[in-house]
């Protein structure tokens, strides 16, 4: 396991900082990509990488929102329902995407294509409804612009 | 009707009309990197009296002036530990957005500002602590690092002075409480973001137990434009206790929402209804949040109060991350208090009590006044938990769900009153936040099917 392209990768964080430990979110951000969330072995190799425990990084990674403790969908669509947003009507932008997908916020499709959650404040507020596909950013999106963006994503390249 | 002189000083994005400032000829072409120039050749306290005569208050949220902080660190040659800059980037005061828009537009602008600020301190190592969602900007501000690292303007020896800094991007992961800058360090420092107790203070143990000078994104991106024009000429515009000009972001029930670059003391009339273009759809102006959702409320008899730091201090308020969210006569401020409270229970790091416990106390009895569940007692009981937060916690989130909702119900008290004794909401689900979804409400259950798991 220490020669993994990741071991070897987190090696190259740890150089740009005066202390190894900061390496630690750069790091499970890598293993997020590699893995598509952060399961047991993530924690074991990054941990490794690192010379820390597998508890350590956990503990760090549950403190953060982009860090996913569980699988999540291929594709990840993030509705933003923050006040400035809520009030151009992102509830109603956030219904068109679960009855679109027929899922509830919070939840993957049974494909393992979509997960569909509400996020807090995206910084996009004059632009609302803003909403992150794969974590670019599509604003304003209305609920009519919906069926578009997740027909899009289904037909896309892999 | 015409705009103010005010409402067109633009000294930040003035330069980017018609340019795209991302790409270092451009900005050369406007006398970027000029600033860095001249400062190289001047003593770093002649800089820093630069800074300081220009009298520039933080563009983060707190406002403290930018010189005096700065002038809060040991001299490079008295320091036994090295000394670090960090800016902070991680924007995500609700309703706030002109970070973003610095990083996305003014890439160099923001990094000759942090070059500057970090040889007038002594430092050799600056990191970028940039908001995990902003990854367009991420790649923006990557891609003009590593060009003014090829031309010399950053790394070994910069610009042939001897004096050497390495920069780093620093990506945050998704936590609202890594904008204060003591959780921002010890985020940096690779552990969860949780506020450290103060003192000591970050410019004497910072990050690695080192001084550190903690700057916002628009802080920095004003510093090239302070030595081009001399901080004493800088500090004329604008008004008293006001220097210069921000950027501000508006957003909710405007026609046209965004960013706009204003000189200090324009009036918020003229941000809303000349700029913004006034209410959207032709409703009535109801409510302006002025600082971001952390800050107290103004009604609609109040949108003439310029924005500067006193006359918002005067009205009960702050300028804040210069985040003006308007609100029209289709809001109701239960569910207003409601959403604010459960961003702010949600982000809380949970280190200390009267924050992790309030902020879940006031979302509950929120919840229960929306619903037309509370009794009478319940609404002193709520302002009870927010005077025990205020004050009492290491860092100021839990003030920052307190402060706006004790002033929801300060002044529009007989709009709460009404849903305590009509037993519900009386907009009866017409209200433009009724019903809103927020994360802290949403299932943690992520999966629905099985997933394959990678071997």
């Amino acid at each position: 396991m220490a020669s993994s392209a990741l071991y070897d990768e987190i090696q190259e964080l740890i150089a740009r900082y005066p202390q190894r430990r900061s390496a630690v979110m750069p790091a499970l951000r890598l293993a997020q990509e590699k893995y598509g969330w952060l399961p047991p072995d993530a924690f074991r190799e990054v941990a490794e990488a690192l010379d820390v425990t597998p508890a350590y990084c956990r503990a760090v990674a549950s403190f953060y929102d982009m860090f996913h403790l569980d699988p999540v969908g291929r594709h990840m669509i993030e509705v933003c329902t923050n006040v400035s947003c809520a009030l151009v009507g992102a509830q109603q932008v956030l219904e068109a995407f679960e009855s679109e997908l027929g899922i509830e916020a919070g939840q993957t499709t049974e494909d393992g294509e979509f997960t569909l959650r509400t996020i807090e404040c995206a910084g996009g507020c004059g632009w609302g409804t803003v909403v992150s596909v794969d974590h670019r950013y599509r604003e304003p999106v209305q609920p009519e612009d919906v069926g578009a963006i997740v027909e899009e994503l289904r037909s896309g390249p892999e | 009707m015409a705009l103010s002189k005010q409402a067109k000083t633009h000294l930040l994005f003035g330069k980017a009309e018609g340019r795209d400032l991302t790409r270092l000829a451009e900005y050369e072409q406007v006398g970027g990197y000029e600033s860095l120039k001249k400062s190289l050749k001047m003593e770093r306290a002649a800089v820093l009296d630069q800074l300081l005569a220009a009298n520039v208050r933080g563009r983060g949220g707190a406002g403290f002036p930018m010189g005096r902080k700065a002038s809060f660190l040991p001299k490079p040659d008295e320091s036994a530990k090295p000394i670090y800059l960090v800016a902070n980037a991680d924007e995500s005061e609700p309703g706030t957005f002109k970070d973003r828009e610095i990083l996305a537009r003014l890439p160099h602008m923001f990094i000759e500002g942090l070059v500057i600020a970090s040889h007038v301190i002594g430092a050799n190592a600056a990191f970028v602590y940039l908001r995990g969602e902003y990854l367009t900007e991420f790649e923006i501000v990557r891609d003009a690092l590593e060009e003014a690292r090829r031309a010399g303007l950053v790394g070994p020896n910069v610009l042939g002075s001897g004096w050497d800094l390495s920069v780093v991007i620093h990506r945050g992961a998704g936590a609202y409480i890594c904008g204060e800058e003591t959780a921002l360090l010890e985020s940096l420092e690779g552990k969860r973001g949780q506020p450290r107790s103060k003192p000591p203070f970050p410019a004497i143990s910072g990050v690695y137990a080192s001084p550190t000078l903690i700057n916002n994104v628009e802080t920095l991106a004003t510093v090239p434009k302070i030595l081009e024009m001399g901080g004493a000429k800088y500090a004329k515009l604008g008004v008293e206790n006001s220097a210069g000009t921000r950027v501000f972001s508006l957003s909710g029930n405007v026609v046209n929402g965004g960013n706009y670059e204003v000189e200090l003391g324009t009036s918020l009339r003229e941000l809303v209804y000349e700029l913004g273009g006034g209410i959207a759809e032709g409703r009535e102006l109801k409510a302006i949040i002025p600082g971001g959702s952390s800050v107290p409320v103004l009604t609609a008899d109040e949108v003439e109060t310029p924005l500067d730091f006193d006359s918002m201090a005067a009205r009960g308020t702050m300028l804040g991350s210069g985040a003006v969210i308007v609100m029209d006569d289709r809001c109701c401020m239960v569910q207003l208090g409601l959403r604010v409270a459960q961003f702010y229970m949600h982000e809380s790091c949970g280190k200390c009590t009267p924050c992790r416990e309030g902020t879940r106390w006031m979302v509950s009895i929120l919840r229960k006044i929306e619903d037309g569940e509370a009794s009478q007692g319940e609404l002193d009981l709520l302002l009870n938990v927010c005077d025990r937060i205020l004050g009492n916690c290491l860092c100021p989130l839990g003030d920052a769900a307190a402060m706006p909702v004790a002033s929801y119900i300060a002044k529009f008290r007989e709009e709460y009153q009404r849903h305590i004794d009509e037993g519900g909401c009386p907009y009866g689900g017409e209200s433009t936040l009724d019903h809103v979804l927020a994360p802290v409400d949403q299932h943690h259950a992520l999966v629905r099917a099985e997933i394959e798991v990678p071997a």
